[in-house]
């Protein structure tokens, strides 16, 4: 072991016990560039969705973490992941968020140009670097390519590193929420629908994660959205055909009982991902879209329709930064950009094949959950940002993540539980600590 | 409808919300009145793609409940706003129905944060028993696509 490895151990080890992580994990900026150097390139982190890049020459610009990436469709139809570096003089080669490049990039500094998979293709002036050993420059190799990346049924996710866990053993069975989040499409599969809302939190990522497994937290943060729902609702003069409107549906099972929350089950996998909603979740009694079923039905048979629509899984989070909800067909990307600044993207997918009700749904309960107008992400950012404040006082080191906690628990294997534990935030932690030394599962 | 009666209209409205004033604003509103914040620039399509705001009377009154709620906590202390407008665009105008359109500047403000958004205000305003109501409202803030904090009050 090197004196540096010796050290990283040593930091990593200090700050990660199995039902309590030291306030540092949260609050360093020595911490933060570990997860940038360790961490995200040694982990499946994702993309973007294939649907974002339908043609040869489309790509979007998009990062990891730190590390500026641009997913392309090359000419032979397959996606690339490149760093978004010109290998010249490091000028970033694209910066809009979309675009179609045509058959080659071109640096806007020099105009060295490179063919969608990365490849240098012209230098002006060639003649200018005869004789000086160019081609046995990293530059000579064009734009350089991730590690590794995967296209999983159109999302795309990448590792940084040229060696390390390979994507299946990364996700494991943990891809089944991915798997029913796509087969709720007639025709298996989905598209982006529309931009993603952008929200900037004052607070380090790892909150937010924590957060789409905190199922004690409705009833208490949201009761000033939810609660006040409710309450109009049944001030209201309504009759029984009164229909109840878009906010009680999405809005008022947050102030759900805890009762509710430690019946629907948590369920964790290996490798720090894990789901709410094992049994039931908030999305479990919305109203049916006319014709959805037949059309499942159509597709998959009666039984396999009703086995895919019967999942109700409410928060899937896949280690490290994204959490999907397959009832309503929505990401959100949790993007680090320092230890107590994170960039939230939320986006939303039209099922391919599907009545448009549905996306329209989806895109209804992102602005009423997920947007900075919303009301519902009012409450949580107040609290990541106490708590980012929070953490800075010096009579207490340490964060709690203990609840239903039973000495020696075994994350290496999957296991459900009641709702409320807090089994899953150990197990991002337990996937941390091992993802921040280099290791893998 | 005569200009003034517009004009004064819109500038009561940016006044009453400056003013905390949001019972009354929501008074201003006809029941099947939408309130439309854009996620893009030019965005169309409000219902299959997400905007920001999209939100019916209902909504609308649960946000002004929420600000005077008990357990608001990111409102504890509450957000302030202020809002700086250009001289109203009359666009369409009969006796009983306008459109308008209105450049402003919007400041929020809570403990030491301050935000900054350039608007373009659409009205839709009906006459409806002698009183002008809004029928419909479209904002669209200049940065739409940028990546905000908390917007708590209303542009």
């Amino acid at each position: 072991m090197t004196d540096e490895t010796q050290q990283i151990h040593e930091v990593i080890d200090r700050v990660i016990r199995p039902e309590q992580v030291h306030r540092d994990v949260y609050t360093s900026p020595g911490i933060f560039r570990l997860e940038m150097r360790n961490l995200f390139p040694n982990s499946w982190v994702y993309v973007g969705h294939e649907s974002q890049t339908p043609n040869p020459g489309d790509y979007i610009t998009t990062q990891i973490g730190d590390q500026p990436l641009l997913q392309v469709r090359h000419s032979d139809g397959e996606i690339k992941v490149l760093y978004n570096r010109c290998p010249h003089k490091g000028t970033k080669i694209a910066i809009d968020k979309a675009g179609n490049t045509g058959k080659f990039f071109r640096c806007p500094y020099h105009a060295w140009s490179f063919k969608t998979d990365g490849c240098l293709l012209a230098i002006p002036l060639k003649k200018g670097y005869q004789g000086t050993g160019l081609e046995g420059t990293e530059a000579a190799k064009g734009m350089a390519a991730v590690g590794s990346w995967h296209n999983y049924r159109g999302f795309i996710f990448a590792r940084l590193a040229r060696e390390g866990i390979a994507f299946e053993d990364f996700f494991g069975d943990s891809l089944s929420s991915l798997d029913n989040m796509v087969d709720r499409s007639p025709v298996g599969s989905l598209t982006v629908a529309g931009a993603p809302l952008r929200y900037m939190h004052r607070c380090n990522w790892k909150m937010l994660v924590e957060n789409q497994t905190d199922t004690c937290h409705p009833m208490v943060a949201h009761e000033s959205s939810a609660g006040t729902a409710v309450k109009i609702w049944e001030s209201m003069d309504k009759t029984e055909d009164t229909p109840k409107p878009p906010a009680m549906e999405i809005i008022a099972p947050f102030m759900s009982p805890y009762e509710f929350f430690e019946n629907m089950g948590i369920r964790t996998w290996p490798n720090g991902h894990g789901h709410t909603g094992v049994h039931h979740s908030i999305h479990s009694d919305y109203s049916a879209i006319p014709g959805y079923f037949e059309s499942m039905v159509e597709a998959y048979g009666e039984d396999r329709a009703k086995e895919i629509l019967g999942e109700n899984r409410h928060n899937t989070v896949y280690f490290p930064n994204i959490m999907i909800k397959g009832p309503i067909q929505q990401l959100r990307n949790f993007i680090p950009l320092a230890a107590d600044k994170t960039l939230v993207e939320s986006w939303i997918f039209r099922l391919d094949g599907a009545p448009d009700q549905l996306v329209a749904r989806t895109a209804m309960y992102n602005r009423m959950i997920n947007a900075p107008t919303s009301m519902v992400g009012h409450d949580d950012l107040e609290m990541y940002e106490r708590a980012q404040e929070g953490l800075m006082a010096d009579g207490l080191e340490w964060v709690n993540v203990q609840r239903l906690y039973e000495e020696g628990e075994d994350l290496s294997q999957e296991a459900v539980l009641n709702g409320t534990t807090e089994r899953q935030m150990r197990n991002q932690f337990n996937a941390w600590k091992r993802f921040m030394i280099g290791g893998a599962a | 409808m005569k200009p003034e009666e517009i004009t004064d209209f819109v500038y009561d409205e940016a006044w009453m919300l400056d003013q905390g004033q949001f019972h009354d604003w929501l008074d201003l509103w006809l029941p099947e009145a939408i309130y439309w914040m854009p996620l893009n620039w030019n965005q169309q399509d409000p219902i299959n793609e997400t905007s920001l705001l999209y939100e019916d009377n209902f909504m609308l009154r649960l946000r002004v409940e929420r600000l005077h709620g008990a357990r608001t906590f990111s409102q504890k202390p509450k957000s302030r706003c202020h809002h700086v407008l250009n001289r109203p665009r009359i666009e369409e105008v009969s006796d009983d129905e306008a459109r308008v359109v209105t450049q402003m500047h919007y400041v929020e403000t809570r403990l030491d944060e301050q935000m900054l958004l350039a608007l373009t205000v659409r009205h839709h305003l009906k006459r409806v028993d002698g009183k002008i109501m809004i029928a419909g409202k479209r904002v669209d803030i200049l940065n739409c696509d940028a990546a905000f904090g908390n917007i708590q009050l209303l542009p």
